[in-house]
This record gives structure tokens, sequence and C-alpha cells, in this order.
């Protein structure tokens, strides 16, 4: 940049003083400084917009080829689909004109093909199911390390945390170590004359919710956790003194005091286990539909890449309103303890 | 113990022998492990009352209303309440309410849900609920801020609420654990009437704990003074500040001047008592059971001790009297406090109220003085 330049930018930024030539890089930095702090990205600004920037970078722009993916048309090529700008030139008349074409097929089969339809549904009720499940067993485990003396908390947490120290894969393949047939369960049944050996429970949607519901229950219990440590206990004795047997003072006033913690470790498992696609594949049968099996399906196997970014942006509009609940009850409770 | 400087205005239901007691407290102990919190304490409470039990930290006072809540379970004796033991009943089950110190609201639920909590929970109907609710806010003066949440209101409102919430059963026996402590001065002077007021019109029993004095002589009918575990003394609020039974006592309630002596004679209408610290022999017009020759200390509250310059007339009688110079004159409008170091080293406290203008004041710093009292100001305290 020349001097000029730098004139010229000073003068419109009359706080900002150009800096002087002999100040060298010092003058430089300190301009940069001022500069940034103009626009409102220095201090605290710029440690807000580091990780937008971040977010913008890695969820907005592959978002956004997906989504443009999705709107172009099949082609046997690579990549395997066509572009939705087309420069048409035609020296003869001296045009050249820009063909913008949607194809909107994709969406329309989406809507069309029962597939996709019941695959939604069965992800959808494949992951309530779980996240029910999660809950059930999630809760007491959260309210046991709350209500544990502070000195236990750490370590029973720890081993809530624990498995996440393995691969993913190893602890899923482990699962079908125990439900498989002749495996650990059917064997340990068999022994006790319950059933046969080569009684199985691997390739059923019994064996997808064990799966999910052991993967997820961590991110059930932490949130959980984080809210019912926070609860003074006194309002438990409150209760009692106005006539609440224990389980009526959980009721009444645990319980609903919970419910921020309840939703976001709720969310936390439902809106990841819908997509899920890696323990139905491993575990689940062939009767197993879940949306993240098919988008695998489509990408891999048919090689329709604009279906499968179809799929993967109604699946995306569709977590949005869980996620839109989430953070308003997030905000809500953010309220209530101001 | 006599009653000599009070007059009775209310009730004095402990002075009747057939009047049985509403709480009673019997030879209780608490055990957290090793440390001994409450130390075998008998108290009676009787309908009407509003008992203070006073103590500093670490005195038990919260351990026993927490015993009487049914929070804990006494390590040895027994509570009765209305003639009932309450061992082994949980505090759901007994009739008694508590208003905690931190107030306890349930953050979840507005002032009315809060009042109603214990109303739903009896299963009483949803009219009378309604009512019961609305009779409560109006006694409160609360009326207005039913709908808001607990953190909408302020620390007077939020204190306000928990005692609606704990009256709103028409408990026989309400515990308070320092009702007033997270509320400044001045409300909480304004609130220790409004408490005695709302205690007087419900005819409902308080037991309160507090660790301020001045709070407890204020409301109560008659004040438990606790340190480390066991009761020193229980009596009116005028028993317990002009008849201290102990040094502690005597310290914690108000401020004291402590004269160490030895009793010279010790006749049913009077003791003498020679002290070194004074510098004058202490004459006390009411007798005390105390050998001649024992150790004691005299307690002279500050208040009752008149000064004037040394350079007036001379008094004929020398007992209680000494003489000193003023080191320090504190100003409070209405009074002023003055530090005088006595000859012997001593220091002692003396209050006297401005009725004069600062300007004419007569007593100033470095003066000689003159301090004197009447044989009933000083009080033999033997513990």
């Amino acid at each position: 940049m020349s001097r000029q330049g730098f004139l010229s930018l000073g003068d419109r930024m009359s706080d900002t003083p150009p800096p002087n030539v002999g100040d060298g890089l010092a003058g430089i930095w300190r301009f940069i400084v001022a500069t940034l702090r103009r626009l409102g990205l220095w201090g605290r600004g710029f440690v807000i917009a580091a990780p937008y920037f971040w977010l913008l970078l890695f969820f907005l722009i592959p978002f956004l080829i997906v989504f443009k993916i999705s709107f172009s048309e099949a082609v046997i090529a690579q990549p395997p689909y066509a572009g939705l700008l087309q420069w048409i030139s035609d020296p003869d008349l001296g045009e050249l004109r820009l063909q913008i074409t949607l194809n909107l097929s994709n969406y329309l089969r989406l809507l069309s093909d029962d597939l996709y339809w019941s695959a939604y549904l069965s992800s959808v009720q494949m992951a309530a199911v779980s996240t029910l499940l999660c809950l059930a067993l999630g809760y007491p485990m959260a309210y046991a390390i709350a209500k544990a003396p502070p000195s236990r908390r750490g370590a029973l947490l720890m081993l809530i945390i624990l498995p996440f120290w393995t691969s993913f894969l190893i602890r899923v393949y482990a699962w079908i170590g125990i439900l498989k047939a002749n495996g650990l369960l059917s064997n340990l049944l068999a022994s006790l004359g319950l059933a046969d050996p080569s009684f199985e429970l691997l390739y059923t949607d019994f064996a997808v919710y064990v799966g999910i519901t052991y993967s997820y229950l961590p991110f059930m219990i932490l949130p959980l956790y984080a809210n019912l440590e926070k609860h003074d206990p006194i309002l438990l004795e409150a209760a009692a003194d106005l006539g609440c047997r224990p389980w009526q003072a959980f009721l009444r006033v645990t319980l609903p005091l919970s419910m921020p913690g309840i939703i976001a470790g709720s969310l936390l498992v439902f809106i990841p286990a819908v997509g899920e696609f890696v323990i139905p594949e491993l575990l689940g049968g062939p009767d197993t539909l879940m949306i993240g099996k098919v988008l695998w399906t489509e990408f891999f196997n048919n090689r329709d890449w604009p279906v499968a970014a179809a799929v993967a942006t109604a699946l995306l509009l569709f977590l949005v309103a869980p996620i839109m609940v989430f953070q308003y009850t997030q905000g809500k409770q953010q309220e209530r303890e101001d | 113990m006599s009653q000599t400087v009070r007059k009775p205005s209310r009730l004095e239901p402990w002075q009747d022998a057939k009047e049985t007691p509403y709480v009673r407290i019997e030879k209780v102990s608490k055990r957290f492990g090793d440390f001994l919190a409450v130390d075998d304490v008998n108290l009676s409470i009787y309908r009407g009352e509003l008992f203070s039990l006073l103590g500093g930290s670490g005195s038990g006072k919260t351990t026993l209303l927490r015993m009487l809540a049914g929070f804990e379970q006494p390590s040895e004796g027994k509570i009765f309440i209305d003639g009932v033991d309450m061992s082994g009943i949980p505090p759901y089950e007994r009739p008694v309410n508590m208003m905690f110190q931190s107030y306890a609201l349930f953050p979840h639920m507005s002032v009315e849900e809060n009042i109603a909590f214990g109303l739903k929970q009896d299963r009483m109907g949803r009219d009378q609920i309604r009512e019961r609710v609305a009779e409560m806010l109006d006694l409160v003066q609360l009326s207005k801020f039913g709908k808001r949440r607990p953190h909408q209101l302020s620390g007077g409102q939020r204190q306000r609420v928990a005692l609606a919430r704990a009256l709103a059963k028409r408990p026989k026996l309400l515990l308070l654990d320092e009702p007033l402590g997270a509320l400044d001065k001045r409300l909480r002077e304004k609130t220790q009437f409004e408490l005695v007021n709302i205690q007087e019109k419900l005819g409902v029993t308080f037991v309160v704990v507090t660790h301020d004095q001045e709070e407890a002589m204020t409301m109560s009918t008659r004040i438990a003074v606790m340190n480390q575990g066991y009761i020193v003394q229980v009596g009116t609020p005028t028993e317990v500040y002009e008849y201290p039974n102990t040094r502690f006592t005597a310290q914690f309630i108000g401020d004291v001047n402590l004269f160490e002596g030895r009793v010279i004679e010790d006749e049913p209408d009077h003791v003498l008592i020679a002290s070194e610290e004074a510098g004058c022999d202490l004459y006390i017009n009411h007798g005390t059971p105390t050998p001649v020759g024992s150790q004691v200390a005299v307690a002279v509250r500050p208040e009752k001790i008149m000064l004037r310059k040394e350079d007036d007339d001379g008094v004929a009688d020398d007992r209680n009297l000494t003489a000193g110079t003023v080191r320090e004159i504190a100003y409070l409008g209405d009074a002023s406090i003055y530090i005088i170091e006595l000859d012997s080293g001593k220091t002692v406290r003396v209050t006297a109220p401005n009725v004069t203008r600062r300007v004419d004041m007569p007593i100033t710093w470095e003066d000689r003085v003159q301090l004197s009292w009447r044989p009933y100001a000083g009080v033999v305290l033997t513990q």
C-alpha cells in the first residue's frame, strides 16, 4: 500500500492516527489494531468473532455446497452431478446467456417415494425411543452422582466419560460380540436354561436401541448432572416441611427444576440419533430403516449425489426445529438464573 | 430470679405452674461425629410465645431448631410438641412449619404457587386455597405481587413470601431461622415489629433463631442464650440484660464492664466486693449467695455509670465511686460513648445520653472524671 493510501485511509478515520513511517512495524501493528477496534473486532469482539468465523467456514459453506448439489441433476460424470450455472454463448447472434437450472425433482422424489418418508418416521421413532431409554437410565445416574459426596463426584463422572477414551467403533463391535448368536448374552441365557445358544438379538431393531442408548447415554447424563448438581437441597427440606414425602418433593420440586437439563440432554441424544448411520448399519438388520442408512445408500451405492444432498438438506431442516426449541429453553433458563 | 424492673406487658405462661408447655425439649443432645452440637438442652416453650434462641455461630441454635422441624434427630433426649413425642416423626408429619434463613422459595413457582404449595399437598379445595393465599398475601402486604416469580422480588419481599408460605398451613408452631438476617438494618427494624404483630394477631407460637441480640431483645417474650451447644440462660429480655447469670451472657447481650474482685462482705441484703481493677469497693444491694473470699466479677452496664468532672464537689460515699481519664469519645447523636482509663489501668465504657447540645458538653478528651453507679446497677457473676 502506498503512503498516499495510508494517509487517505487515515483521514477518513479521523481518530486513527496515521502511522509514521519511522515507527516501522510497530506503527503498522498499531494501525491494524486501531482499525480492528473501530470495526468492533478487537478485544472481546475478536474473541467472539473468531469462533463465529470458524462456524461460518466449516458449517455454513459445506452446507451451501450440499444445498447447491441438491438442486442439480445426476449425471454419469466426475463429479456425478451437473452444474447449476451454464454459460451459453451464441457467436452468431452475439449473445451470451447465463442459464441457471434448478432441478426440484430431487425434493419431489423425497415426497413421492415412500422410502424416504418411512425412513424419516422410523428414524424419529427410533431416536425418540432411544432418547426415552437414555432418560430413564440417565436420570437416576445423574441424580445419584449429584447427590454423592463432592469428593466422589469426580470419580463417578470419570466413569461416565471413560468409554469415550476408546474408539466408538470398537464399543459398537463389542456389542456385536455380546448380542450375536453364541455370543456372551445368549450363552449366559443358555447356561441359565432360558434360551437356546443360537438365540440372537443382533441384526434387530432391539440391537439398534441398545447401541444408540449405550452410545449416547453420557450426553444425557452430563447435562442432567450439571442441572441437578446446582439444586439447593434446602428446597427439598422446604418441601418436606410443607408436607411432601420424599417422592412427592421429587415430583413437585426436583423434576420441574431439572426440566432444562432433561430438554438439553434429550436434544443432545435425539438430534444425532435421528441421523445415526454407524449403529443401525452394524447392529441393525436388513429391515432396520433409518435415514442415515438411506443417505449412505444414495450417496455411495446409487451414486445419486443430488438426491443424497436433498435428503441431507431435508434432514437438517427437519432438525432445525428441535434446535430452536433447545435454544429457546436455554435462553429461558438463563433468564431465570439472572 | 427477681422481677423488679420488668413490667409484664404480655402473658407470662412460664410463671404459671399449672400451664403445660407446648414444646418440651428434654435432655436433648446432638452429635455430628465427635462434635457435640447440642449439649443436654432442657427447654419449655409455651403456647403463644415468641421464643428466641440466641447465640453466635456454632452455638447449636440452628441444630436445635432443625431438630424441632424434624430435619435432624436428637442423638439423646426427647422432644415433645403439644404433648406428642416427636422421636422418629419425619418433617412432613409434624404440626410445624419453618421459615428458612435463605427463604428456600421454589424458583419455578410464582409467589401464589409458593404460598399454595403446602395447601395443595394437604389436598385443600381449590377455592379454599385461593382464599387462603389471598389472605396470606394480604397479611404480608404483597397482594399485588402474587403472579411474580421469587427472582423478581426484593430481599424484603422474598422474606415476606417465605413467612406467608410458612404460615399458610396455619401451623401451631412456626420455626424461624434468622428470619431477618438477610435484610438491611432499616428494613430489619421495620420487619421486627411486623413479625411481632403477625405473631400476636395469629396467636402462633414462634421459635426464632438469631445471632442478633438486639433482634432477640425487641421481639421475644423469652430468650435462651446458647453457647457451645448448651443453654447459658433463659429469661425475658429484661432478665437476661439486667441479670445476666454468667460473663458470657453479660458480654454477649449488650456492652458491659466487668470488674474482677473478691467478696469481703456477704449479707442477705447486700454484698461488698473489693476490686483493685475498679479502684474502689463495689456495693451491690441485692444478695448473692457467694461465700466471703471467693473471686467474682461484677458487671456494670455502660449506661448505668454516671460521669462527672473530678473537680466538682466530692461525695460522701466512696463505694461504687472511682476515677479516671477520658481517652475516647464517640458521638452517636442521641448518646455518646466515653472510653475512660481508670487509675488502675482498666478501660471502662460509659454511655451517656446527650441531654445538652454537644457544644455545651462539659466533659472532653483527657478530662479527669469521676465514675459512680447506684447500688442496684452491678451484678455479681460467679461463672
